[in-house]
């Protein structure tokens, strides 16, 4: 158990060590490690391999902003690749494997990319992969994203489940550092609902990386100090490994907290992530600054790293990349990190851009010197130093602290497409121009740099929202710290450097981004997505500035001219079970069942979906080995004497108000004023534009009470525009509207023994003879000895057929009660399928022909839209192009030859014409095998259609390779004169 | 009397009581449901009216009555009825009856199932499953949030006692986020 590079203190408890393996090698970390920390601490330096030319790769950052080291963690099905080693924390039994490289980290046979890279510049497959054509898709594309890429996926399907939820607090604090800390004290102290977001699992931000004190205390022995008084106030809640991943309208934030990614396994039933949206009255933005890197050759080896890293390292875990060490720095910040090193036993070297650099007493400072180059193969053991006097020095270590100034973290503050300000003091982009409302930026994410102005903007930022608020502030004291001014010299890149990597995530190096402008794509925009910078996981958290900076350079232009892409969500990136939540397999969405579900699974019913229902397709019998079997026996049983159907799935909207009438007279193209009470009339809608949108029948129950049916698919869209119609349009009419298609279980008896049917349960004292409940005929009743329930006489079928309701908690009681005294009867169930033949033999229009496309004048109903009054989409309706002479009409086919089959979606062409679009007759909208006329049967849209019953047209699918010929026959097979649904 | 049995939203013969960690779902199945809303410009009148049925006033926005016939706020000038089943089975008629045509009645009794959460955490629950800001509830609110998808009322009958309405034919799917939801909190 060595760790070679452990130092000694840090936030690390080294009475609980844990195991981990690496690419199959076993280690030890300590609980409080990262992946990456404890990878450092046993003299791994090389971690990944790089997007696109395979160069060996270590860790750079300290935090979610990491580039580089990218690992697959875990295996099996809970492998998660391009996983950050430097967020991953530590647990026992880990297990991480390198990516993107073949067949080992070390010996990558895709290396070989990196000695073409003269080929594989910005755009190099736009320029090169363009002959012949397919090529690209075929050859190209496939080899390309096998070369290039980053970790594989587990292919199985995620083991673990996620949550989300919702939160609402007074005051979001997103992050945990010194101005978070101050600003959630100040609020939490006040009484404020606070929520305090913090992306790391141990709260503090740069406290706990650094080695300055606040008051008497260590900064990070403050910040747990706070963050325990913190979780003592019920008004607070505290949240580690909580990023704050979008900022979204009216004070929403979404925020991912990882409950169970420091766990070998979540417990059970226990999510690995949830997902809350939170609603805030006002957000603090504590998100802190990101270092960034200094461009030169080959900044790339493993070894390299932020130098704000290599002091979190050595301040918080205790570890450092090497022994032997060298910072390169253009502002004071650097040589903090030299001095904590030095503190740590390591004595630096500085590398100070600035002539004027800073004195030390204990490191050697190169003032006016800059970085040249590097060496080391698969990890850093050499630089060379151009000093001042132009000279060269070659310094051998193993690690380069590299630091470039501080980029306030500004991404929230851009979500809903705020721009950045530049502030030329501190070189760098601060929030500015329209922020999120109720944002209020606070500390170094506002450009605060030092810890005394963070503690203070915290403060001051809370005070600020207390007071929008209007909730009193309660001032609490704040600890003494260090205010050193921001000493920043601009530099950006080594000049004359080659391979110099500004992006390292996707590999665009300085010269990628000097041929974008030579290549004219000069605007950041078209810089980002020629040469991918800031593209890649990380969204360029490290790249974006050194990038612009350069563009700036070759343009000619200042950096603010240049102006930064676009920040979107997610902050960091998301693993997408999150998004889903437990919106998955069969929890996708949620299950609609009929009343007579639990009786249709007892008789062994197949189901089928509609919209979110199951209905029940059919009810195979013993000896029934195909489906069609099934449904021929529910048809001609039902046509030979009864069937009944559970059809509660319709929309039923309750319309009631003296102006009930009134209102359907607009909402229905025929008219519905002169509806008797007890009367049930069919009914068509349009919508605004003419087409029409819906159908069903309207029964008046009442002189102000109607229960108006919708197809099953549009129950929610026709309730929508009468509600829409009633609130909009018409306001002053006194119509109410309510669903109550779950308040009744409605079942369908048809058949020539309906009636004798329903007469054994409908009680006595209801004459539903046929002159005493009339086709058409609606009206509240009893059955079985006193249950309220409502009986409509109409049909779908063309069959003597009603529609009895029960209440839906008696709806399975009603089946049985049914289907028991429909013995004598032979009585049958049957199911969608059956439903579906018997309306097409009837010609009956349903989804299919009402397809958004067809108005009341294809449908056959072009006089239905009655012209004494006014209703939605009458006028329009009228529009030439609806009423052109050869419009479509709904007609019926028969196949010429009885045993071809009539395929719904299949086109009609004239006999003799050519077959192409132009000349186009129509299509079959819906289609069966008529078990009653013994062939397949059609109903579909034809031009001139009534004019050309008895004409024998082709029916062509080129795409099933149907060609033959049907007869075209009226739309009604069965009973076109409807004796029998009258009888 | 009739010769018809009921079943259950989740299609048993008796409503499910299931309790995990502090909390104890109930499924609940003998209150009665009515819509009731005021006809156009009768607003005052329909209130009144109901006042003198409900023995207490009309519930105001998002909010809701519990004795002793039980009102929660639905929509605009629309309440939601509540009453038992074996003294009120036919309350839509009942309401209908005392009308007068100031406002319109619609029987919802079957429209809807409920689910009774009951004990102490509530707010941890119900934070996992909707917008509601149930921490934040005293007793008295009735919000129309969304559950899985669905769209339910949630009434906070007490701080220790909170209803969730949701459309029958989904009551299965209600029930099993509902105790997906416990499961994954306690």
């Amino acid at each position: 158990m060595t760790m070679p590079n452990r130092l000694n203190g840090g936030l690390i408890d080294r009475s609980k060590v844990m195991n981990f393996t690496f690419d199959g090698r076993r280690y030890t970390g300590f609980s409080g490690d990262t992946l990456a920390s404890a990878l450092l601490a046993n003299d791994v330096r090389l971690m990944g391999r790089s997007f696109k030319y395979h160069r060996p790769r270590g860790v750079m950052t300290a935090g979610s902003e990491e580039p580089n080291a990218l690992v697959e963690l875990r295996d099996g099905a809970r492998k998660e690749p391009n996983t950050r080693a430097t967020t991953a924390e530590l647990f026992d039994g880990l297990t991480a494997q390198s990516q993107n490289r073949w067949p080992s980290l070390k010996w990558d046979m895709m290396a070989v990319n990196d000695r073409f890279s003269n080929f594989l510049s910005a755009g190099f497959y736009y320029k090169t992969f363009m002959w012949p054509a397919p090529f690209w898709e075929k050859v190209y594309e496939p080899i390309i994203r096998k070369a290039a890429g980053l970790g594989s996926l587990a292919h199985d399907p995620d083991p673990d489940c996620y949550d989300k939820g919702f939160l609402h607090c007074d005051i979001l604090i997103i992050g945990a550092g010194p101005a978070g800390l101050a600003a959630a004290l100040t609020a939490g102290q006040s009484g404020a609902q606070v929520i305090l977001a913090d992306e790391d699992y141990v709260l503090g931000g740069r406290l706990n990386s650094e080695s300055f004190a606040l008051g008497d205390d260590r900064g990070a022995d403050w910040a747990a100090r706070t963050v325990a008084r913190l979780q003592d106030m019920p008004n607070v809640r505290v949240m580690p490994r909580s990023t704050v991943i979008g900022a979204f309208d009216h004070g929403i934030y979404g925020v991912v907290e990882r409950v169970s990614d420091h766990l070998a396994v979540p417990a059970p039933g226990k999510p690995r992530q949830i997902l809350w949206r939170v609603y805030s009255k006002r957000a603090i933005l504590a998100a802190g600054a990101t270092e960034r890197p200094i461009v030169f050759e080959n900044n790339d080896r493993p070894g390299v790293m932020l130098a704000s890293a290599m002091r979190a390292y050595a301040n918080r875990w205790a570890v450092t990349a090497s022994h032997k060490v060298a910072v390169f720095t253009n502002n004071d910040d650097g040589h903090r990190t030299a001095q904590d090193l030095m503190v740590k036993g390591i004595k630096p070297v500085v590398i100070d851009t600035r002539s004027d650099a800073p004195d030390s007493n204990g490191y050697e400072v190169l003032a006016g010197a800059t970085v040249r180059d590097t060496q080391g193969r698969l990890g850093l053991t050499s630089v060379s130093v151009a000093l001042a006097d132009g000279s060269e020095r070659q310094l051998d270590v193993g690690a380069l602290g590299v630091s470039g100034g501080w980029n306030p973290n500004v991404h929230l503050t851009c979500h809903q497409r705020g721009r950045p300000e530049w502030r030329e003091d501190i070189s760098a982009f601060v929030p500015g121009g329209h922020l999120p409302d109720g944002m209020i930026p606070a500390g170094a994410a506002q450009g605060v740099l030092s810890t005394h102005g963070a503690l203070q903007a915290g403060r001051v930022a809370a005070e600020t929202a207390l007071g929008d608020l209007s909730i009193q502030v309660s001032t609490t004291p704040l600890p003494q710290a260090e205010d050193a001014p921001v000493n920043i010299t601009p530099f950006w890149h080594v000049q004359g450097a080659k391979r110099a990597w500004v992006d390292q995530q996707n590999d665009v190096t300085a010269k990628d981004v000097k041929l974008a402008h030579q290549e004219n794509f000069v605007s950041v925009e078209h810089l980002k997505r020629y040469t991918t910078l800031g593209m890649a996981t990380d969204q360029g958290k490290t790249s974006n500035m050194p990038g612009l900076a350069i563009m700036a350079e070759v343009a000619g232009k200042s950096i603010p001219q240049v102006g930064t892409t676009m920040f979107r969500p997610p902050y960091t990136p998301t693993a997408m079970g999150v998004l889903a939540g437990r919106s998955r397999d069969h929890d996708f969405r949620p299950v609609r069942k009929t009343p007579s579900h639990v009786w249709a699974e007892e008789q062994g019913a197949t189901f089928v979906e509609v919209g979110n229902w199951l209905r029940a397709q059919w009810f195979p019998r013993p000896g029934e080995t195909h489906w069609r079997q099934s449904v021929d026996r529910e048809v001609l049983q039902t046509r030979k004497s009864v069937g009944v159907c559970d059809v509660t799935t319709l929309g039923k909207i309750d319309v009631q108000g003296t102006d009930a009438a009134a209102f359907l007279n607009m909402i229905y193209a025929n008219g519905f004023a002169k509806l008797a009470v007890g009367k049930t009339r069919y009914g068509l809608m349009l919508r605004e534009d003419g087409i029409a949108m819906d159908d069903g029948t309207a029964a008046r129950l009442a002189e102000d009470h109607f229960v108006v049916t919708t197809t099953t698919a549009n129950a929610v869209p026709v309730y929508r525009h009468m509600e829409f119609v009633r609130q909009c349009l018409v306001p002053d009419m006194d119509v109410q509207l309510i669903s109550t298609t779950e308040a009744w279980a409605q079942f369908a008896v048809a058949g020539p023994n309906a009636r004798n049917l329903l007469r054994k349960v409908v009680d006595a004292e209801f004459d539903i003879s046929n002159q005493g409940f009339p086709f058409m005929a609606c009206g509240e009743i009893t059955v079985c000895g006193g249950l309220r329930a409502r009986l409509f006489r109409i049909s779908f079928s063309g069959e003597l057929a009603y529609e009895i309701a029960v209440p839906t908690r008696y709806g399975d009681a009603m089946i049985r009660k049914l289907m028991e005294a429909g013995q004598e009867f032979d009585v049958v169930a049957y199911g969608t399928e059956a439903l579906g033949v018997m309306r097409i033999e009837k010609g009956h229009a349903a989804g299919n022909e009402l397809n958004g496309t067809t108005t009341a004048l294809n449908l056959g109903m072009g006089r239905m839209v009655s012209k004494k009054k006014d209703s939605i989409g009458s006028t329009l309706s009228e529009r030439p192009g609806l009423n052109e002479t050869d419009a479509l009409k709904l007609v019926g086919f028969k196949p010429v030859n009885a045993d071809d089959p009539v395929p719904a979606g299949a086109h009609l062409m004239t006999k003799g014409a050519p077959v192409d679009a132009a000349h186009d007759q129509g299509y079959v909208t819906s289609a069966c095998y008529s078990p009653n006329l013994g062939c397949h049967i059609g109903i579909g849209y034809l031009k001139s259609g009534d004019m050309r019953l008895g004409e024998t047209v082709r029916l062509v699918s080129p795409l099933t390779g149907i060609d033959h010929e049907v007869e075209v026959v009226s739309a009604h097979f069965v009973d076109p004169e409807g004796d029998r649904l009258r009888a | 009397m009739h010769d018809l049995t009921a079943i259950t939203p989740l299609g048993g013969q008796t409503p499910v009581v299931e309790t995990i960690g502090p909390i104890t779902l109930t499924e609940v199945t003998d209150r009665a449901l009515a819509s009731v809303t005021a006809r156009q410009g009768r607003l005052t009148e329909a209130a009144q009216v109901l006042e003198t049925v409900l023995g207490a006033a009309l519930p105001d926005t998002q909010r809701c009555i519990d004795q002793p016939l039980g009102a929660f706020w639905a929509a605009p000038d629309q309440w939601m009825i509540e009453a038992p089943i074996s003294s009120h089975e036919d309350l839509a008629h009942q309401l209908m009856a005392a009308a007068n045509g100031t406002f319109s009645v619609t029987e919802q009794t079957d429209a809807w199932c409920r689910f009774d959460l009951a004990g102490d955490g509530l707010a941890d629950l119900f934070e996992r499953l909707c917008p509601a800001p149930v921490r934040a509830f005293q007793g008295g609110e009735a919000v129309r949030s969304t559950i899985d998808h669905l769209g339910c009322f949630v009434i906070c009958r007490t701080p220790t006692r909170i209803s969730v309405l949701g459309p029958r034919s989904s009551a299965g799917s209600l029930h099993h986020a509902l105790i997906t939801a416990m499961r994954s909190v306690y």
